[in-house]
């Protein structure tokens, strides 16, 4: 019989924590499934943050090691520089890249280190129990902003991708969703060409990845999907902003 | 090799190359901005990468992951600097990974000055960032003892898998003294199997600090306890300088040392019985000899450049038996040898405070 669809061998057997509805999930395995593709499983380092995901290392069958709050990046500059011929990855939420950690992923990015990141934007802080992320919409609603983010009190939401695209570090900079399959399939391409980026030596590559947090934001996984789709999607356009070199040809 | 002159911010910077030292990740501070320049020219020689971070938080965290990746990797900075990376420090003690980080202290609290001063001997040696860790600190009093204690230190470093830390201070950093490269064979550090390099033909590697369940991350600071005593009774260095039969002891490490024993040396020529227990290892700290000495001397004064740190160990070695006393100069002044011999016969004339 012909095996149509089958784990990942990136892929661990744990169950995952990940709340219903939560994109993580898909997410983690797009990762799992292009590092199969790619054929470099036993060659490449993942750096699980703080937050949701830091659980990285119970889910992805590789070598993982796990970072303090917004510091992955540096973590990933020491890894790769000691071993520039493996494929080193950060996974980090929009708490940890565009609020506590700005000063490592620009940085990074300056520097052109050969690694890709893995930017997951669901415009809230999900572990601490959803408060303000630097990515939280104007008027949206979170546990420190309890009548809406107040523009004149905290300010606008971070455009990380847009911001780090014009730095010249940067090799490759793309901006997907999650949130229907025709996307999964698009996310999971530009995933695809960050590693490749990376593999071909080009430089710094990241996706960011607009996701859902149903918990976080009060409602049901189906009604996430469309909020995300209503809100998101005019404020965090898709695309991809910055190929150079090889990928892009 | 015969002896060369050199700054001893550069020396510590030759030793960690000689230590196996491939990966430096730094940021400019001073008194200590010799070492990462040194580094930034020399380790290209040995195949070796220098970093300048965007800053100390950051520098700490490439320590940590080249760490994580099994090699032999350094930083330095000055105490604003160190408390910067305090963070990165607990992690890499909470991952058991083994690094070296220099710190040359500086005058405090907040941005002090930049003159020489011992008051982060309390954020060195009593676990300066969160959590139940311990540093290995070494607390060198000359340029020669530097570069053979940084040289060490990798390879403490390793034993363990625990962080170390050079406490120097502006003063060591910046005097130029004679010094001899014993050791000029670059080594080589061991196999590191838990490193993350890839899993490779080989079950994967995790580096970690998350243990989520307590009971969990009891049983890791229960291990991490036991490589501490482990230490404790394998690891400790000390000098002891005319002390066993001296009236009075002085305790005190790195340059203030340096000072004591031209005090102790002034009065032995003056018939005054003075000795120096000079402790190498600041942790482990050497509390047996000050707990001997209680035994037959009439009492201890611990001299610094801080407000009075390493004396609270002094005073739990000596543990009631004699009175410890205490004379500091802070903010980045040096104590003079007149100003710590006038002490001393003040002490001897009216008996000490505890």
């Amino acid at each position: 019989m012909k095996t149509v669809f089958t784990k990942p061998e990136t892929m661990t057997d744990k169950q995952m924590h990940y709340c219903p509805g939560c994109t993580h999930g898909i997410i983690h395995r797009l990762a799992a499934e292009v590092i199969d593709e790619l054929g470099i499983r036993e060659k490449t380092i993942g750096i699980a943050p703080v937050g949701c995901a830091v659980f990285l290392y119970d889910y992805l069958n590789l070598d993982i090691q796990q970072a303090s709050h917004g510091r992955a990046p540096a973590v990933a500059t020491g890894i790769k520089r000691v071993l520039p011929d493996r494929v080193v990855f950060t996974y980090q939420g929009d708490g940890d890249l565009a609020a506590i950690g700005t000063a490592e992923i620009v940085h990074a990015a300056a520097r052109g280190e050969k690694i890709t990141v893995l930017f997951v934007n669901n415009a809230i802080y999900g572990m601490t129990g959803g408060q303000m992320a630097p990515t939280t919409l104007v008027g949206q609603k979170s546990t420190t902003t309890p009548w809406g983010r107040d523009k004149d009190l905290a300010g606008y939401p971070v455009r990380m991708t847009e911001m780090l695209a014009v730095l010249d570090g940067v090799a490759y900079m793309a901006r997907v969703s999650v949130h229907d399959p025709a996307n999964i399939l698009k996310a999971k391409k530009a995933i695809k060409r960050a590693f490749e980026v990376q593999m071909n030596g080009e430089g710094f590559a990241m996706v960011e990845i607009l996701s859902t947090c149903p918990t976080n934001w009060g409602m049901p996984p189906i009604e996430a999907v469309k909020w995300l789709e209503q809100n998101m999607l005019p404020y965090y356009p898709l695309g991809e902003y910055k190929v150079i070199g090889e990928v892009a040809g | 090799m015969s002896k060369v002159l050199m700054k001893g911010n550069e020396a510590v910077a030759e030793a960690a190359i000689i230590g196996g030292c491939k990966y430096f990740f730094g940021y400019p501070i001073t008194p200590q901005n010799e070492i990462p320049e040194y580094m930034a020219k020399r380790l290209p020689e040995v195949g070796g990468t220098f970093i300048q971070a965007e800053s100390e938080v950051s520098a700490i965290n490439m320590v940590y992951g080249a760490a994580g990746s099994g090699a032999r990797v350094m930083t330095s900075s000055s105490s604003p600097g160190i408390s910067l990376k305090q963070e990165g420090i607990s992690y890499i003690a909470g991952a058991e990974l083994p690094c070296v980080i220099v710190n040359m202290v500086r005058g405090g609290p907040g941005l002090g000055n930049i003159a020489p001063a011992q008051s982060d001997y309390f954020q060195a040696t009593k676990g300066g960032g969160h959590g139940d860790y311990r540093l290995i600190v070494l607390g060198p009093d000359s340029v020669q003892e530097l570069v053979d204690l940084t040289i060490e230190a990798f390879d403490l470093a390793d034993r363990y898998r625990n962080p170390v830390m050079i406490l120097g201070d502006g003063i060591l950093g910046q005097m130029m003294e004679p010094v001899e490269f014993r050791d000029t064979e670059i080594r080589i550090g061991p196999e590191k199997p838990w490193a993350a390099t890839g899993a490779r033909g080989r079950e994967r590697n995790l580096i970690n600090s998350l243990h989520i369940i307590p009971e969990d991350n009891d049983r890791f600071c229960q291990h991490l306890r036991e490589k501490y005593e482990l230490i404790l009774t394998r690891e400790i260095r000390y000098e002891s300088y005319f002390a066993d039969d001296a009236d009075i002891i002085l305790a005190a490490y790195g340059s203030t040392a340096r000072i004591c024993k031209a005090v102790v040396d002034q009065a032995r020529q003056d018939g005054i019985r003075v000795g120096l227990i000079r402790p190498i290892t600041l942790w482990p700290f050497p509390a047996e000899p000050f707990r001997q000495a209680a035994e037959y001397t009439g009492s201890f004064l611990a001299v610094e450049m801080s407000n009075g740190q390493m004396v609270e160990d002094v005073r739990l070695a000596v543990n009631g038996q004699k009175p410890v006393g205490f004379y500091g100069r802070t903010g980045g002044v040096v104590p003079a040898k007149g100003q710590i011999y006038a002490e001393v016969k003040k002490i001897l004339q009216g008996g000490a405070r505890s």
